[in-house]
């Protein structure tokens, strides 16, 4: 037989083909660090920052999911190559089947709301918050962003303050630029 | 309160143990399909788990009972494969990590030795919980476990082998 991390491997693709594994993981290098991809049977479910940390994550995964979480590279693949396009400049949609079920309420209504913001194009907190059914709850828009399950893919990047500063990011504010710099949505004034 | 912590983290944190047993009691050539049995059973069985179950000890348990299923494959198998050929198998392949001269060493003993040992000394087990296990009284399975030991070191004695590999006191 091979060595233990050869034995790991071909169970994860046992484990998977069994159909017992509720959510599977992987991580992949990208611009902003590494990056924590999960996904279940409906689709992508989780993107975690490396700040995050990513047992952090995968514990959260498993108390919120299914405890039957384990790291399994392939199933991540198009998921892992839809980003790569995206970091590379070649792709300004996604494509992926998405999970929401890490949001409920009022929360899960602003991030499909601004699923539908384009790439290269910014939009208020406030702006946002008028398109949905609570259109003052602009405090509660800003937190429906920081708590995005899916960032990138759900692009939270896109919401920045009416006043045109930047605003807060759960990847961290340079990640926020550098998502926007790389969709040539960048203001006059990026330094603020 | 049942299971809530990752599966994952199971195959990272006791994989190896898990494994070094399996090379133990069954060798190179039944280890990893029993060490993956193992952990497809536990895969199976984890969301219903306690939250507080000792997960290297009950890895361990269902390993023997993988290990013990190997055996009867295997004798069964073998039986019908001496009939059709009588030649010698291949050298078994050890693989590098996980196969110390120890694990080998145990693996060389009598059954209830290298059970006894590996469950004792390779996955920490107290020698009631070995005896639970492979039957018998906790005594015999101390008395078995001390037996291997003492082979095992007169082994490494007439070899002039230096390896000391990680015994566990008790």
């Amino acid at each position: 037989m091979g060595t233990l991390d050869d034995a790991r491997g071909r169970f994860a693709e046992r484990a998977v083909a069994s159909g017992m594994v509720d959510v599977r993981y992987t991580t992949t290098d990208s611009p902003l660090g590494t990056l924590l991809l999960a996904a279940t049977d409906a689709g992508l479910v989780r993107v975690g920052f490396e700040a995050q940390g990513e047992d952090a994550v995968v514990e959260e995964l498993a108390s919120r999911i299914s405890p039957r979480v384990m790291r399994a590279p392939r199933p991540l693949d198009a998921v892992r190559r839809e980003l790569d396009e995206y970091f590379a400049g070649t792709r300004r949609t996604f494509t992926l089947p998405l999970d929401w079920q890490l949001s409920h309420g009022y929360r899960l209504e602003v991030l499909r709301e601004l699923a539908k913001v384009p790439f290269g194009t910014t939009e208020s907190y406030a702006s946002l918050a008028a398109a949905t059914s609570s259109p003052r709850a602009v405090r509660a828009v800003g937190s429906a962003c920081s708590t995005n399950p899916i960032p990138i893919v759900v692009p939270c990047h896109r919401i920045v303050r009416a006043d045109g500063q930047i605003g807060n990011y759960l990847g961290g504010r340079d990640a926020k630029i550098a998502l926007l710099a790389l969709e040539g949505a960048l203001g006059p004034d990026p330094a603020h | 309160m049942t299971m809530q912590k990752p599966f994952e983290f199971a195959v990272r944190d006791h994989g190896r143990t898990v494994l070094r047993v399996c090379l133990a009691t069954l060798g190179p050539d039944e280890a990893e399909d029993a060490w993956s049995d193992t952990f497809l059973a536990a895969l199976e069985a984890w969301p219903g788990l306690p939250a507080d179950t000792n997960i290297e000890a009950w890895l361990v348990r269902v390993a023997h009972h993988k290990a013990v299923d190997a055996v009867r494959r295997g004798v069964r198998q073998r039986g019908v494969a001496e009939r059709v050929s009588q030649v010698r198998p291949q050298e078994s392949r050890w693989p590098g990590d996980e196969a110390s001269t120890l694990v080998r060493a145990v693996h060389d003993l009598p059954e209830r030795q290298r059970w006894c040992v590996a469950y004792h000394h390779l996955a920490g087990l107290p020698h009631a919980e070995v005896a639970a296990l492979i039957g018998g009284t906790p005594d015999a399975a101390r008395r078995a476990c001390a037996d291997g030991v003492k082979a095992l070191r007169a082994q490494q004695a007439a070899l002039g082998e230096s390896e000391q590999d990680g015994w566990r006191n008790g």
